[in-house]
């Protein structure tokens, strides 16, 4: 058989390319239900975990039935601190916002403290009732850069005063194992729990410290234990706080709440 | 050329000729998924299967592939294959699969799968070569479970996920080896294998 004429040549990387182009946009578009539902569960479950909401002893199913239920997601406009009405909570993408012109804006250098680029215009918020169906936590979605990736995040506040954390969590980071991919540690994010975000001042004051908290220091309710060996990735906790919990990121949000308006929503 | 046995074909790739500690193959990704053994264990699984499946699918085509393009058909098929079978993971493995993130598609880069299609798969029947590819995937399995089972007991005291020395920083009494979790540690341990693999089995050592 001839095979290594022009002709031979192009008509077998054809073939080719058409039966392997065949399977693989069938495998990705059969597959990409399954997929997405993944990932919007893998982002309920761990606004469940940062609440406190999450039980193990449950099938998932169970836990995805308990998100219905308890947390309630709104958008806010960063810019004005209000909420908006007009954006589909179940269609819109905020990481993909992130990332476009349109929907995003350049964070100047200077205010740039979580080294995300750009900012969204639009945030989800997530509001969780506890078992008496009283709102009693407000989650907010948290990013920044680490030592090699982008970690994102949820933080929990007090609804009744939104200065207290009741809790944090990562969900997708690409820290070092073992090192600072503890900040998955449970132990370690157990800690934040109860910590002060903002000084008596309003200013942001939650810091990860080098090394341990000493509990004797006036400090210490504003303070997390650094991750040993992580001294970049504390940092960069840290520093996406204050940005998110700031004035460029959540801050006007909180304070509209702050000042009673609560119920505007 | 005699067809191969499968005795020959299946074993020799497991130690003897291991891709990794005789061959020096796939090297890289050895390195970047050994920290934690689940992972590990993916990542042999996959590239078992890509192996397998790409030696069957060019040794199946192997006298319709014309010679001057060989290797881009090579690279297309593997290429598919991966992306295959990362978008299996991402459906049905999703935990597992943002752990792996980009190595699943560095499957593609890896030395052996394109080694195994040009070095055999090109000369042999389909059945032989399945099974070629899938002893490779093997063997490369063999290292890599090998060297994330050290890295993870040492470096993180732990075995799946699962708590075997109680670290330091959750309250206990060991204290981590650092090292093992970053890359070079994959190295040293590959070299301590070859090194074994060498000393029991002399005839490996290249002549100078």
């Amino acid at each position: 058989m001839k095979r290594e004429t022009v002709g031979q040549t192009i008509l077998a990387a054809t073939i080719l390319c058409i039966v392997c182009s065949i399977i693989v946009s069938t495998t990705a578009v059969v597959l990409r239900p399954i997929q997405k539902l993944n990932k919007i569960q893998e982002i309920n479950k761990n606004i469940l975990q940062v609440s406190g909401l999450f039980d193990k002893e449950k099938s998932f199913d169970d836990n995805m039935k308990t998100f219905e239920e308890k947390v309630e997601k709104k958008i806010i406009d960063f810019s004005t601190g209000q909420y908006v009405s007009d954006i589909d909570t179940n269609t819109y993408d905020q990481k993909k916002a992130s990332k476009d012109p349109v929907q995003s804006e350049k964070v100047p250098g200077d205010q740039d403290l979580a080294s995300i680029k750009r900012r969204e215009n639009y945030s989800f918020v997530y509001l969780v009732k506890n078992s008496g169906d009283k709102v009693d936590q407000v989650i907010l979605p948290v990013r920044g850069y680490g030592l090699w990736s982008t970690m994102y995040g949820f933080i929990s506040l007090d609804y009744s005063n939104l200065k207290t954390i009741k809790g944090i969590t990562f969900y997708e980071h690409g820290e070092t194992p073992g090192l600072g991919g503890e900040i998955d540690n449970p132990n370690w994010k157990k800690q934040w729990s109860g910590k002060e975000a903002f000084g008596e001042d309003g200013t942001v004051s939650i810091e990860v410290v080098k090394g341990l908290v000493d509990p004797d220091s006036e400090k210490a309710k504003y303070e997390v234990d650094g991750l040993s060996g992580a001294t970049i990735t504390s940092r960069g906790v840290s520093d996406m706080l204050h940005y998110w919990l700031g004035e460029n990121g959540f801050g006007p949000f909180l304070n509209n709440f702050r000042n009673g308006e609560k119920n505007n929503g | 050329m005699a067809e191969p046995k499968f005795k020959d074909v299946f074993f020799t790739p497991l130690i003897a000729k291991n891709p990794i500690a005789y061959l020096i193959l796939g090297i890289c990704s050895a390195l970047a998924v050994t920290t934690k053994l689940e992972t590990a264990c993916v990542m042999a699984i996959a590239v078992t299967l890509v192996t397998g499946f790409s030696n069957a699918s060019v040794s199946l085509i192997r006298n319709y592939i014309p010679n001057s393009i060989r290797i881009i058909v090579q690279m297309t098929i593997i290429a598919s294959l991966v992306i295959l079978v990362d978008q299996l993971l991402r459906a049905y493995f999703f935990e597992i699969s943002k752990t792996l993130s980009v190595f699943v598609g560095l499957i593609i880069t890896n030395c052996i799968v394109m080694g195994r299609a040009e070095g055999f798969a090109m000369k042999n029947g389909v059945k032989m070569s399945f099974i070629d590819g899938i002893s490779n995937g093997l063997g490369y399995s063999i290292i890599l479970i090998a060297v994330a089972f050290i890295r993870e007991l040492f470096g993180s005291g732990k075995l799946f996920g699962v708590t075997i020395l109680e670290t330091v920083n959750n309250g206990g009494w060991y204290i981590p080896n650092g090292l093992l979790l970053l890359p070079p540690s994959a190295f040293f341990l590959i070299g301590l294998f070859i090194w074994l693999i060498r000393t029991i089995d002399p005839e490996q050592v290249e002549e100078n």
